[in-house]
């Protein structure tokens, strides 16, 4: 082995440990539900390559607003799945689309873009 | 996540300021069944949770009303309308796009290939200065890569920042690194021959990829616009005005949204009823196809319910409404066809945790690629081999077919399902519904109409039967008992004439007399006509026997004190019901039925049928129970009813079928729901499950096959024993034609059409 490819293969070893660390293993941003004056709980989401908070945490049996703003036209972002809440929903570019829903189990449940790629979570507690 | 307690979203009017939101709150707080209210004043929206059972929309307004503000009358039909026209709008909008960015990238790809190529005849390449070849190419797939593949690069770094990464991150990379490489070659070509490689330049490949993926989002947007085709016509069968009855009299045409509870709307022949009501006057034949599926048009009189949407064949009528928006049945259609479009299925549990590791893993593989043959080819050409395989793993990966698989097939098959009048619940019903392989019938109302109509009609020795039926239809018009209803409905069947009957009475338990043509009348069972001292005849008697043998009702008439004849009534099987069992039986299904009547009717019953098990005398507390006997024989069992007794056993059993006719009980318990009251309707939800799981494995195989089969070639596996490499170009061939094709089999199901025997 010559240098150059001792070289090539560290790099290489060291960017695959990379990618595994930061697509799996690094900190995620989570976010809580909070109270707006009028007492609904409120959390805005941005999406844009995904789901800024990606994890948002709600109080179980209190009804939650989450607002998706879509800041891209990527395709890949077009639709939201909560599969279970049973929601499909088109988040039109550059536009707020409101999801409410009422959670009644604890548990984390995924949401994701139409083909599973764009991942966060919703933690009821 | 179910529950008792419902969630209403209203839109409150007038409000201005947080107090008068509080005062709000407090009103809808205090009203009877509302367990929590909560008003945003700055969306000027009040969510409620309230008891069904205690409170209603209807009274959560008043309560707002009594606070001194006003809500405004939502019509989420339209409004949905609206969005998705919206929607539409803006997904044209970027197919329009997106096809530009194709063509410019396939017309710039065309001019780079052939140039490209001129490397492969030598004396060209003499006559060519390849310096200034290689910019040319730089100038002419900056454009692609800038304008046509610019949407892959920035969707790829924003999902880099949020640590997400998905198709776009793959070819980024790809034809990031294939660029990269060939833009060093063509500005520090020394660099490279210092070394003694050659500058090669990838910008067909770059180019090439770019447009050949492109030409796959574009087919794939064109078919995926269609695979949401269903709820787009469903929302468009909505009409947009309705013909109002002012209380003068006055007709006037208002758009649909105006249109409250208990107005008088008109429809004349060939017009859409605009919402759900009761008909007041006139009567019509009136198609609910596009409700029920039923594809006869449905006789309509007074008192009978109309819904919205459907369409006015004959006559002109009245109907006041009641309901609007939300509340009409073709709302709650839409809504439970996107509801199950959102669910998902179980089977798609793997191609999601697949999906959720798929593109980092790929990187590390497609990296790994790049080591290995880095360190294990030869000098001269390990960095261009690296490099190109390398860029093959990433491109062939892509992980969209897999994405695709199950959503696709559900959307398409849950609004096939509409349109046949079968409404799926959600995927996992479909998926359930697939599995059946024993079908439990309750036999009232759904074997057999439910209700209870003449079969036999028997005038004694002497008698007329058509004076005798206007005499009996006489008395029996006077009587709200439903075996009298069954007789008035016979008589009006064979067109007997009304005569008119006085001195009515009804003898309870027993049946009813009158005095018809002066004549006095008896119509009931034998305990009217043995306490009346009336003898029955042996000839009538014999006939009574026999239909009590078939398990019929038997009603005894007498005129003048002499026996007249005879009514045999029982509970008749729908005319479809054979038929579909038979087609059931046919799909390898075993039908069983079970009624709460005595072993000689069911068997009667079941025999007309040809179901060779069935239940009798069960009663309707123990219907689950014997839902739970099959299950305990490992059977998978789909039960089908249409009462709210059913709803135990509904709910028990692995799918459960609520039959149109059936209470909003049995259809909460049910998985899938028939609109029509028709057997077939089971054959059809079975049939469209199988072809949908069906459609759905061959798409995880597709997907699945192509990407262990393609990544390994790519990375160059086969290189070693048949010295075959995938060209990077091949693979976005082959990945461009995989989402589509996984699309086009979940489209195959559009042509979906239940088996009729």
């Amino acid at each position: 082995m010559d240098t150059t490819e001792i070289i090539v293969t560290l790099t290489g070893l060291a960017l695959a440990g990379f990618v595994i660390w930061y697509f799996f293993f690094s900190a995620r941003q989570t976010a809580s539900a909070v109270s707006s004056s009028s007492g609904v709980r409120e959390v805005g989401i941005t999406v844009k390559g995904g789901y800024s908070p990606d994890v948002i945490e709600v109080e179980r049996g209190k009804p939650v607003q989450l607002s998706f703003y879509r800041d891209e036209e990527n395709s890949c972002s077009e639709e939201l799945l909560m599969p279970d809440f049973s929601i499909r929903r088109d988040l039109p570019a550059f536009k707020t689309t409101l999801v409410e829903l009422l959670p009644q189990q604890a548990g984390t449940f995924p949401f994701t873009c139409g083909m599973g790629m764009l991942r966060g979570s919703l933690v009821v507690k | 996540m179910e529950s008792t307690i419902k969630t209403e979203t209203l839109d409150i009017e007038g409000m201005t300021c947080a107090s008068c939101a509080s005062f709000v709150e407090k009103s809808l707080t205090r009203t009877p069944g509302v367990q929590r209210a909560v008003v945003n004043f700055a969306t000027e929206k009040a969510t409620v949770d309230y008891l069904p059972a205690q409170a209603s929309p209807a009274t959560l307004k008043e309560a707002v009303v009594q606070a001194g503000y006003g809500v405004t009358e939502r019509a989420p039909d339209t409004s949905a309308a609206d969005r998705q026209a919206e929607i539409d709008e803006q997904k044209a909008r970027a197919y329009a796009q997106l096809k530009r960015r194709f063509w410019v990238a396939t017309g710039l790809a065309i001019v780079i290939m052939p140039l490209s190529m001129l490397m492969l005849w030598p004396a060209m390449m003499q006559r060519v200065n390849m310096q200034w070849l290689n910019y040319g190419l730089l100038l002419l797939t900056l454009p692609v890569l800038l304008y046509s593949g610019r949407e892959f690069y920035t969707s790829a770094w924003n999902g880099f920042r949020h640590r997400a990464a998905n198709m776009d991150t793959l070819i980024a990379v790809g034809t990031g690194a294939a660029f990269l490489y060939s833009l060093a070659a063509t500005v520090v070509p020394g660099f490279f021959t210092s070394r003694g490689l050659m500058p090669e330049v990838y910008y067909d490949t770059t180019a090439t990829i770019i447009a050949l993926i492109l030409l796959g989002k574009v087919l794939e947007l064109r078919a995926k616009t269609q695979t949401s085709a269903a709820i787009k016509s469903l929302l468009g069968l909505q009409a947009k005005t309705a013909r109002l009855v002012r209380p003068g009299g006055q007709e006037i045409d208002v758009p649909i949204e105006q249109v409250q509870l208990n107005d008088l709307i008109v429809v004349r022949p060939g017009e859409k009823v605009a919402t759900d009501g009761i008909l007041e006057e006139g009567h019509s034949a009136v198609d609910e196809a596009m409700l029920t599926g039923e594809s006869l048009p449905v006789e309509k009189k007074i008192g009978d319910p109309v819904f919205g949407a459907t369409l006015n064949k004959t006559g002109s009528f009245r109907f006041r409404v009641t309901k609007v928006g939300a509340d009409t049945m073709l709302s709650q259609i839409v809504k439970l066809v996107e509801d199950a479009q959102g669910s998902r299925a179980p089977i798609q549990r793997l191609a999601d945790k697949v999906s959720a590791i798929f593109v980092p893993t790929v990187v590390c593989i497609a990296i790994l690629t790049f080591v290995l043959w880095f360190d294990l080819a030869p000098v001269e050409a390990r960095l261009p081999l690296a490099l190109v395989n390398f860029v093959a793993v990433l491109i062939i990966a892509c992980p969209c077919a897999l994405g695709l698989a199950t959503p696709t097939a559900i959307m398409v098959s849950t609004g096939k399902g509409a349109e046949h009048g079968v409404l799926i619940r959600n995927a996992e019903a479909l998926e359930k519904a697939y599995q059946v392989n024993t079908v439990l019938l309750d036999k009232t109302g759904t074997i057999t109409r439910g209700e209870p109509a003449v079969t036999d009609f028997v005038p004694a020795a002497g008698q007329t039967a058509s004076e005798l039926l206007q005499i009996v239809a006489a008395v029996e018009r006077q009587s709200e008992h439903p075996l009298a209803e069954a007789v008035v409905r016979y008589a009006d069947a064979q067109q007997a004439q009304t005569i008119p009957a006085t001195g009515f009475r009804a003898v309870e338990g027993r049946g009813a007399t009158a005095t018809v043509n002066g004549q006095a009348v008896l119509i009931g069972n034998f305990r009217l006509l043995d306490e009346a001292g009336i003898v029955l005849p042996a000839a009538v008697r014999q006939q009574a026997d026999a239909l009590l043998a078939q398990a019929k009702t038997v009603l005894y008439i007498a005129v003048a004190g002499q026996v007249a004849g005879l009514l045999g009534v029982a509970d008749t099987v729908r005319d479809t019901s054979a038929a579909a069992i038979q087609r059931l039986q046919g799909m390898g299904i075993e039908v069983v039925m079970m009624t709460g009547d005595n072993p000689q009717t069911a068997a009667q019953v079941a025999a007309q049928v040809g179901i060779t098990r069935y239940f009798a005398e069960v009663l309707p507390q123990d219907k689950a129970g014997k839902v739970k006997e099959l299950q305990a024989e490992g059977r998978v069992v789909a039960m089908v009813g249409d009462g709210i007794n059913d709803a135990p056993a509904l709910a028990q059993a692995d799918i459960g079928l609520a039959m149109g006719g059936g209470t909003d009980v049995a259809m909460e318990a049910a998985g899938i729901t028939l609109m029509r009251s028709d057997l077939q309707g089971v054959v059809t939800a079975i049939e469209l499950s199988r072809q949908t799981i069906r459609t759905i494995k061959q798409n995880l195989f597709f997907a699945f096959i192509y990407n262990t089969l393609g990544i390994p070639v790519a990375a160059g596996l086969l290189y070693p024993v048949f010295g075959w490499l995938l060209s990077p170009m091949l693979a976005a061939g082959a990945m461009a034609l995989s989402s589509v094709s996984v699309l086009t089999n979940s489209l195959r199901l559009r042509s979906f059409s239940p088996l009729k025997n």
